[in-house]
């Protein structure tokens, strides 16, 4: 997702501010570090402020990180142009980035991207006209077991193929999007034929309450 | 095969509570104000004597990188634990954080105490957004329950855990380039000397560990080093996660004994690879940047340190990338010829200008759109790179191709001959 | 201290000592692009490469110390190879538009490619090409050829402290930019086009304008400051086509401003090349004997006490020196070289030089501005302060309107209120200047061009005597000047004789009809408006505002068309050197006025500049030594009394437009449009606008 500089074919916001919310947060990122060393909390402030911002970080919202961090911004320039996770245009309400690295390609992600480019109807690095979605490549997830992968905002969709890729698109786009993780209700990366190893444990996992606490970005 | 009663990672898969109280259940923080009290040259003794090899790749001894700390120091001193998990084919530590967080936890705080270390790091990549909430969680627990903090464990030794996210760079699993990134700026490798031990991150003594090496110290101490050194084959001890990928039948994450068959591993635990044994054209024995191997040694291999590199490979990560004979073997490894080009910080000239060379290099070599003596061009500008540039992602983009072109170059030759006659066709054609 | 051997010498260096640096110290070049010694190690571009025993890969001898028992191969198969593979890597994307590049010649990339490059390539994919970025008016990119070293990026924020270049993106997509296009805010960007190893920064000003074989190179001095950095004039037929710096460690180090670097199209613009008579309106051309016979009539005719003569910023020290004698000849006793009325003491020279000298402060501890924007005033000057500012526990603070100086300042105050609390030890910053064990002050034209600048100098006389400043071994008093002209006038005695009026009372002559004649030598800093009836002499090469008053022109040389004697702030002598001819009928300056003096009946002793020299030496033995300074002894300077507690302004309004070359120069305009007027405001640092 990285560009070289602003693009002109959409506009950025003249200015940009954390909510109160954010600003707290954001303080508690900087109390991190020690003192004198608050630039170390440059990452974590670019996220929240492309999370408040949509899903995509405008020059302002780094002009800002800069200010709130004494940094100069070309400094965070460097960062926000450096690090992948990092839009610097805007993207669609669901970010679907495939992973294409070897371990997933050896498992079938090209039927995972065709199934995106067909349901959708746009090529890799496009966003669709209703602003939904936007598709892009990525480097390996580490997910390499569960292949083929796709990162939807912040949660991994495991174990497609093109038939399952095509409903989790619909469910998305239906606005209920389903638990991430393996969609052929694979246990994590314990293997599909049944454990080889741990098998004094039961079958099914202890109540997960982590999951009410997921967030979309 | 490891009995499951000498596996750490006892929730590997997530069956059982990830919470604190579940981790307790299963051993974790048991007398852990005992091991602090028994002091930091203790600690680094055992981890020493345990055997235990670094498990983010390099496999340098942890007990001796411990050692490397100074005694005293008046600046404050660090660890940060490499969570920046990216090499492809490797999610191991992944289940680490989400399914046995406390075992990291506890590590941090033991490994710290065995180098006077009272304030920890641990970088995580930025991708595992749900990984990092859970290991927030677990951190927030520890501190509540008293476990970390000022006084951790009632031993009075004062301990403090920040959780930090990455943004979407393999690079920033590089030691130095990770505390670049820690320190805010663009995750570019360091130059060495001086080395982390002496400066590291703020200018102060830092080491940098993988997740495995710290989430298996807190076992390693309660159980003895021993009990560790006993397992697997000597200089290679212990146990080990595994990640199978590929063309197995199921892919999996499985704890075994270090310098367990390659053919066991596989057949034992991933069911095997798709089609039987004899379907099998090559395995990546230790994450992308490691030679790939053919079938023939991947036959009798055995997966640890040494055995990997008497082959021209290597453990690395141990994640092993599977691949039966119907893998276009030229495009697998194009693909992470890709995958370099794209990681590359920019930084060193062979790396920026040369990972970028032989990607396209790659990309004509699978169509066989090359010529014969390219491949030893190709070979050439690998080793061009290869010990050249500031960190080993310039190392890690040339072995694949270099694993390729020693097993793989009749079939290179054999595509170019085959793209060559075609496109006579086509003009005669024409 | 280690010992090491290199290509089978032993050589024993201090610790410290990197592999390269030995090998420099062994006779050994070894190739480099991203190392540069005045700059942080980088360690990116790998050409540096050397085999060391012991050690499985090679290894970058820019950021390598030296450990003794080392064994290093400079010129061994592995090194060697390991060489040519990173100028491959390094050629592969590098467009090959050598003939049309401007640093054809002068690169670093073809250099070491004919040592290392193939004859021929092997990289058959499409080069890379990345889009030019704009850095405003005075550096021009090509970064197709960029090589990624990152020395402009870490000049400019190390040693300019301007943090506005970055390298965005990441592998091969980085690219070095400003992200949001915009002009390097620095004075001293030019240098990063001397830092580029390859083509990819270059002087937009002289883009395509020579190639280096056909330059003709001549050592002199700069004279847009009173810095006095060491340059280099090239040439080709008669015109300045480029100024570079010279190495000089005690003076610019291997930097310039960008006013010395780029004002130099000012030389051929507005220039004075005949002799002229009559105002502005009813102005005639006419011929040189013309014009001298006429003021020679008006000097005669003129009582003394009625005649006064100014020198400007740029001029050499022989022509002040000639004027002046010129003058005494004549008994005329009202001269003055002060032209913006600093009142600054000619009688102990230590009260008007830079005591500490440049390369002096590095040693300081502790600073106090006084009225002064080093940062405009002598750039170079800032830039060693910011370098002393780097290397720590130097505590720096300035009375005077608030400046970004591109290092942290504590401000005291304004105006000379502040001043009276740190002389008598109350000021809480005197804490510093106690604690400190070399504390040294500034004081700049700004605090002294004023009604009470004799006062603010006794103060700052005072500060420096309270908090022992002044030492058998360290002079912490300085007093920066702004003017290359100034030191030497001041040590030539080019100052009010007996019975002689100041600047100030040379106008208020004019004005009020005490003085007729008025002699400028180059001076254009002065109010013309205020000359009254007076009739005005200009002597100088630009047609600026001494020569838009004048009724007589004497076209003279500017500074690279004669040889001529500079001494900078810190007393410095430094010799210039003729690089051109001046333009026209223009003449060198001192001849000008020996041959005045001729037409008087009064010759001036000497008929060459050897002779002028010798005879200026022999009455200011200062003069004879050359590149070298030494203490000046400590007296009694400035005037007792109060000091007014407006706040200081400073003297210069437009960094880029400050004399009559700079404000001739198109290039200068366009940095003052760019980077003061398109700013909206002025920066606040900058007082007043422009």
């Amino acid at each position: 997702m990285n560009t070289p500089g602003p693009s002109p074919v959409f506009e950025q916001p003249e200015s940009f501010e954390f909510t109160p919310e954010n600003r707290k947060l954001a303080e508690a990122h900087i109390a991190k570090y020690p003192p004198g060393r608050q630039a170390s909390a440059v990452l974590p402030l670019l996220h929240l402020a492309q999370v408040q911002s949509g899903g995509w970080l405008p020059k302002a919202a780094m002009d800002y990180v800069a200010q709130m961090l004494g940094m100069a911004p070309i400094r965070v320039y460097e960062v926000g142009t450096f690090y992948t996770m990092f839009n610097l245009r805007p993207v669609g309400r669901y970010l679907l980035q495939v992973c294409t690295t070897t371990p997933c390609w050896l498992r079938g992600s090209d039927d995972v991207v065709a199934a995106c480019e067909r349901k959708l109807g746009i090529a890799m690095g496009e966003t669709t006209a209703d602003g939904l979605f936007t598709l892009v490549e990525v480097e390996c997830l580490g997910a390499c077991v569960n292949a083929p992968v796709l990162q939807v905002n912040n949660d991994f969709y495991e174990d497609l193929n093109g038939p399952a890729t095509e409903k989790l698109l619909d469910a998305l786009r239906a606005g209920n999007p389903p638990p991430p993780g393996s969609v052929i209700g694979r246990q994590a990366s314990a293997p599909i034929t049944g454990r080889t190893t741990l098998t004094g444990l039961p079958a099914k996992p202890a109540a997960d309450r982590s999951r009410r606490n997921r967030k979309r970005t | 095969m490891l009995a499951d009663k000498d596996r750490i990672f006892t929730n590997l898969y997530g069956l059982d509570d990830w919470r604190l109280s579940g981790a307790r259940r299963r051993g974790d923080w048991d007398g852990t104000k005992d091991l602090i009290l028994k002091g930091r040259d203790w600690i680094v003794e055992q981890i020493k004597e345990s055997g235990l090899r670094g498990r983010g790749g390099a496999g340098f001894p942890t007990g001796l990188k411990w050692s490397f700390m100074p005694k005293q120091s008046d600046r404050p001193t660090y660890l940060a634990v490499n969570a920046d998990e990216s090499e492809p084919g490797t999610c191991k530590d992944r289940d680490i954080m989400r399914h046995d967080p406390q075992k990291l936890v506890e590590g941090a705080l033991l490994a710290s105490v065995g180098m006077g270390v009272h304030h920890c790091y641990i970088y995580i990549r930025g991708e595992f957004y749900n990984e990092a909430q859970r290991l927030q969680a677990a951190i927030d627990e520890a501190y509540a329950a008293g476990l970390i903090g000022k006084d951790a464990c009632g031993s009075g030794y004062e301990f403090d855990i920040y959780l930090h996210r990455g943004a979407g760079a393999y690079i920033c699993g590089e030691e130095t380039a990770l505390l670049e990134s820690l320190e805010g700026h663009k995750g570019m490798p360091r130059l060495k000397p001086p080395f982390p031990a002496a400066v590291g991150v703020y200018g102060c003594p830092t080491t940098v560990n993988n997740v495995e090496t710290i989430a298996v110290a807190p076992t390693i101490l309660r159980r003895g080093a021993g009990w560790f050194a006993g397992i697997g084959r000597p200089k290679n001890s212990g146990t080990k996660i595994f990640c199978i990928s590929g063309h197995v039948a199921a892919p999996c994450n499985v704890e075994e004994e270090m310098g367990i068959p390659l053919k066991e591993l596989i057949e034992r635990h991933a069911g095997g690879v798709r089609g039987g044994w004899d379907n099998l054209l090559a395995v990546i024995p230790g994450g992308s940047s490691v030679p790939v191997l053919p079938k023939s040694i991947c036959d009798t291999v055995l997966m640890d340190f040494d055995s990997l590199q008497a082959v021209q490979s290597g453990l690395g990560t141990a994640a092993v990338i599977v691949m039966d004979k119907s893998t276009d073997i030229v495009k697998a490894i194009a693909r992470l010829s890709e995958f370099y080009k794209h990681e590359s910080c920019g930084q060193c000239t062979p790396c920026r200008e040369g990972t970028g060379w032989m990607w396209r290099v790659m990309e004509r070599m699978v169509k066989g759109n090359a010529s014969a003596a390219e491949i030893d061009m190709l070979l050439n500008v690998s080793y061009e790179i290869e010990g050249h540039t500031i960190c080993a992602l310039g190392d890690a983009a040339a072995w694949p191709i270099q694993g390729l072109i020693r097993h793989f170059r009749p079939e290179m030759e054999r595509r170019i001959i085959e793209y060559r006659e075609a496109a006579t066709r086509r003009r005669v054609a024409a | 201290m280690p010992k090491l051997t290199i290509d089978g010498d032993e050589i024993e260096v201090p610790v410290g000592t990197t592999i390269l640096q030995a090998c420099e110290h062994a006779g050994i070049e070894i190739p480099h692009f991203c190392f540069h010694e005045r700059l942080n190690i980088a360690g990116n571009c790998r050409m540096c490469l050397v085999e060391v025993e012991r050690s499985p890969k090679p290894i970058a001898s820019c950021a390598m110390p030296v450990a003794d028992g080392m064994v290093v191969h400079t010129n061994s198969e592995k090194a060697v190879k390991a060489r040519k593979g990173v100028m491959e890597f390094l050629l592969i994307n590098h467009p090959l538009d050598c003939p049309i590049c401007d640093q054809g010649g002068e690169c670093d990339l073809q250099d070491q490619a004919m040592a290392y490059g193939f004859d021929r390539g092997r990289f058959e994919e499409n080069k890379r090409a990345v889009r030019d970025k704009d850095f405003g008016p005075l550096v021009a990119t090509h970064m197709t050829r960029c090589i990624h070293c990152t020395r402009c990026i870490r000049f400019l924020t190390e040693i300019a402290g301007v943090q506005e270049l970055g390298a965005t993106g990441r592998g091969e997509n980085m690219e070095i930019t400003t992200y949001i296009e915009h002009a390097l805010g620095s004075e001293l960007s030019g240098n990063i086009i001397d830092l580029c190893p390859v083509g990819a920064l270059t002087s937009k000003p002289y883009a395509f304008i020579a190639r280096p074989w056909e330059l003709m190179k001549t050592e002199s001095v700069d004279v847009f400051d009173a810095v006095g950095s060491n340059i280099r004039v090239d040439t080709r037929g008669g015109q300045v086509l480029r100024v570079l710096p010279r190495i000089n460690e005690a003076v610019n180090e291997e930097w310039i401003s960008d006013k010395t670097r780029f004002a130099i199209d000012g030389l051929r613009r507005r220039r004075l090349d005949r002799p002229y008579a009559g105002r502005r309106g009813a102005r005639v051309e006419i011929d040189w004997s013309e014009a001298l016979d006429t003021v020679a009539d008006r000097l005669r005719r003129v009582p003394a006490e009625r005649i006064a003569a100014i020198a400007g910023d740029l001029c050499d020290a022989e022509s002040m020196f000639a004027l002046k004698e010129l003058m005494v000849g004549l008994s005329a006793p009202s001269l003055d070289c002060r032209q913006d009325g600093a009142k600054l003491d000619p009688q102990c020279r230590a009260g008007y030089l830079f005591n500490t000298t440049i390369a002096g402060i590095e040693e300081a501890d502790a600073c106090l501005l006084i009225g002064t924007n080093p940062r405009w005033e002598a750039p170079l000057i800032n830039a060693r302060l910011r370098k002393r500012h780097l290397q720590g526990g130097f505590s720096i603070a300035a009375v005077g309107p608030r400046l970004d100086l591109s290092f942290p300042v504590e401000l005291l105050g304004e105006g000379g209120d502040t001043l009276g609390a740190l002389a008598a030890g109350e000021h809480s910053w005197c804490e510093r200047l106690r604690a400190a064990k070399k504390p040294m002050l500034v004081v700049g034209q700004g605090a002294l061009a004023r009604r009470d600048g004799g006062q603010v100098l006794a103060m700052a006389r005072a500060i420096a005597e309270t908090h022992r400043l002044v030492r058998d071994d360290w002079n912490g008093f300085n007093v920066l000047h702004h003017a290359a002209a100034r030191v030497g006038g001041l040590d030539l005695g080019f100052v009010p004789g007996p019975g002689g009026l100041d600047v100030a009372a040379i106008i208020e002559g004019c004005r009020s009809g005490r003085i007729e004649l008025l002699y400028l030598l180059g001076a254009d800093e002065t109010d013309i408006d205020d000359f009254g009836s007076a009739f005005v002499v200009y002597q100088g090469h630009h047609g600026d505002r001494g020569a838009a008053r004048a009724d007589v022109i004497l076209p003279g040389a500017a500074y690279t068309e004669k040889d001529g004697t500079y001494i900078n702030t810190e007393g410095r002598v430094q010799l210039g050197r003729r690089a051109t001819f001046p333009p026209g009928d223009a003449r060198e300056d001192w001849k000008i006025v020996r041959a005045l003096s001729g037409l008087l009946g009064r010759p001036l002793p000497y008929d060459s500049l050897g002779e002028l020299r010798h005879r200026l030496r022999a009455a200011y033995p200062t003069f004879a030594a050359v590149d070298r300074v030494g203490p000046a002894p400590w007296g009694e300077f400035g005037r007792a009394g109060p000091v007014d507690p407006a706040p200081f302004t400073y003297p210069i309004a437009d960094f880029y437009r400050t004399d009559p070359i700079s404000r001739a120069s198109i290039t200068m305009a366009e940095c003052s449009d760019v980077f003061l007027v398109h700013h909206g405001e002025l920066p606040a640092w900058t007082g007043t606008r422009g």
